[in-house]
């Protein structure tokens, strides 16, 4: 066993390391949980402060709650966030493994089409994509932002999942077709299984930009009926008065369904499955 | 009846020629290895039989069939690969059953073939494990008995032994010498290792660059080599080749004598010092250098001999095999 890794100070300097990044990291995360729990005036007397007797309220709560739509945001949300990632992902694999498995004409070209995405923000185009959803008849849908997020999120799941798709042995793909298995069946039986855990990569790194946005709700579905989370929270925030209880309670909230589907995906980063296939 | 006629099939890759005019037939119950150098086309030419590549042109048949354009699946083939590819999130049966259930076998079928492949391996007792539980031996079985179970006309092996440690890959060789003989079933089998060539076949295709060099059994490719590629591919150790001007003839280009050939006696013709000496037990392999030319000579038997040691040997007038400039043999 290579000594330096036992090595109990390096241990400790690597836990130590660790450790402070996630202090840091959570700091932020942790202001914001323990203010929504506490009184207007005491948020703003002592911001890092916990909650004691005098200063627990659960206003903000109450307020987001009584505010009637919020659950209707937060469905909005979780609908858009998990069929956009279903589509980054079910499209984003199928052209992973037809650029990685097939050789066509302009396969390479291709590939450096699909990439180009990832260095040309797709606010860009914005103009031209509300054009396109007015003209689709698509605006205040919640399928606008389905389509959007699912564009957005594909060049680099592409990019990621042609690189791994790649590494699926060969052999395996064409026992499958010895079998008798067809083309489709390969993929989804034998190569998907595969790059599962890419695939939680991909989905974590798509997942929290499209919770978060706020820029296409505002501009493609800013109707009541169809806004997310992130913009439903907006009305909070005035430009003379902020509701700061009402606001640290919806972000709160908001951290909870990202922190399940994390957990869903980062299950799934364990490896295991692909030992034995081959070798 | 031929269980496999391939006739001009030529491959292409973009601009590269990788196989060359192929023109090959398979007996019925043969056991035809196919060996060459990594790169020579072997694989490829497994794959186009296979159908997982298709020819540029020529015919392939399997049985009386054309089966050019037929996909893999429906050739009434099986095959087995060198990394096993076996399907990982499936167990040891489901990996054996797979294709029968594409096929829409009935059950009984399934579950007959699947005892019979399974006690022939020596698999019963991982019928129900996954294929990270098994060792590469058995990893190997499995991936022998997903192809038994198929009764096909013909089984490909895609250097399935190469894997496996040397003990393993002795065993395994003969269990695959067994099965030939049990299933009397055709088979075409791929190496880059001429002892499995050797030991394995009834009819070997020694493959160059693409090219057929010769066809033939092992006996016939070794004690009569159509030229100089095949008289050094085939033979452990690989045969000495020595210009003809070295050994005192004219008429040919370079000469080749077996390793074996050479006799070590006082009184030999050719004066050689011992370079390194391998001694095995059983026999003795002895480099030498000669002229500024590095030979081999096996003695049976452990036999005394040091480096720097001068050496006489004879080479027997009858045991040379002689060769023209470009590598063809001089038969006469």
């Amino acid at each position: 066993m290579n000594k330096a890794r036992s090595n109990p100070l390096n241990t400790t300097l690597m836990h130590g390391a660790l450790i402070l990044y996630t202090l840091i990291a959570l700091f932020p995360v942790f202001v914001i949980l323990i203010n929504s729990f506490k009184t207007r005036k005491a948020i703003f007397r002592e911001p890092l402060a916990l909650p004691n007797s005098e200063s627990f309220s659960l206003i903000g709560y109450e307020t987001v709650l009584k505010q009637g739509d919020f659950f209707l945001y937060f469905q909005n949300s979780f609908i858009v966030t998990v069929a956009s990632l279903f589509f980054v992902l079910l499209f984003g694999a199928m052209a992973a493994f037809a650029l990685s498995e097939y050789r066509f004409k302009g396969n390479t070209l291709m590939g450096l089409y699909l990439a180009l995405g990832i260095m040309i923000p797709i606010r860009i185009g914005t103009v031209a994509i509300l054009e396109m959803m007015v003209a689709t008849g698509l605006v205040n849908t919640l399928w606008a932002l389905i389509l959007v997020y699912t564009a957005q999120g594909l060049p680099l799941a592409v990019f990621i999942l042609s690189e791994f798709m790649r590494n699926v042995s060969d052999d395996l793909k064409n026992a499958g077709r010895i079998d008798g298995l067809s083309e489709y069946a390969i993929f989804f039986k034998l190569a998907l299984p595969l790059v599962r855990p890419a695939m939680a990569t991909v989905a974590v790194f798509n997942m929290i930009p499209i919770w978060n946005d706020l820029w296409f709700p505002l501009i493609l579905a800013p109707a009541e009926e169809v806004k997310t989370l992130t913009l439903g929270s907006q009305v909070f925030i005035g430009q003379f008065v902020t509701n700061w209880n009402a606001v640290l309670s919806a972000l709160s909230m908001a951290i909870i369904p990202v922190l399940i589907l994390y957990v869903i995906f980062s299950r799934q980063l364990i490896r295991g499955i692909t030992s034995g296939a081959v070798k | 009846m031929t269980a496999l006629t391939l006739r001009n099939v030529n491959k292409s890759f973009g601009d590269v020629h990788v196989l060359k005019d192929i023109n090959i037939d398979i007996e019925d119950g043969e056991f035809v290895v196919f060996v060459g150098p990594s790169g020579c086309g072997k694989s490829t030419l497994l794959r186009v039989i296979a159908g997982l590549e298709d020819a540029s042109s020529g015919e392939v048949r399997i049985g009386d069939d054309l089966v050019n354009t037929t996909p893999p699946s429906k050739r009434g083939i099986a095959m087995v690969f060198q990394s096993y590819a076996l399907y990982p999130h499936l167990n040891v049966r489901k990996n054996m059953t797979l294709a029968l259930k594409q096929e829409k076998q009935p059950k009984e079928v399934i579950e007959e073939r699947v005892s019979e492949a399974s006690r022939m391996l020596n698999l019963e007792d991982y019928l129900e494990r996954y294929p990270s539980e098994l060792s590469g031996g058995q990893r190997q079985r499995v991936a022998i008995g997903r192809a038994i179970v198929r009764h096909p006309r013909l089984f490909l092996f895609d250097e399935p032994l190469s894997n496996l440690d040397a003990a393993l890959r002795m065993n395994t060789r003969i269990e695959i010498a067994n099965l030939h003989a049990q299933l009397s079933a055709s088979m075409i089998y791929v190496t880059h290792d001429q002892t499995e060539a050797m030991t394995l076949a009834d009819k070997i295709v020694v493959l160059r660059d693409g090219r057929v060099e010769q066809v033939g059994s092992p006996m016939e490719l070794y004690n009569n080599p159509a030229n100089k590629f095949v008289a050094g591919f085939l033979g452990s150790p690989a045969m000495n080749f020595l210009p003809a001007s070295v050994l005192g003839e004219d008429g040919s280009h370079t000469i080749g004598i077996r390793p074996e050939d050479l006799k070590a006696s006082g009184s030999g013709p050719l004066k050689a010092t011992v370079r390194h000496v391998e001694e095995l037990g059983g026999d003795t392999n002895v480099v030498a250098e000669m002229d500024g030319h590095t030979i081999t000579v096996r003695m049976f038997g452990q036999f005394p001999v040091k480096q720097g040691e001068a050496l006489s040997l004879t080479a027997p007038e009858d045991r040379r095999y002689r060769f023209d400039a470009s590598g063809g043999r001089i038969t006469s």
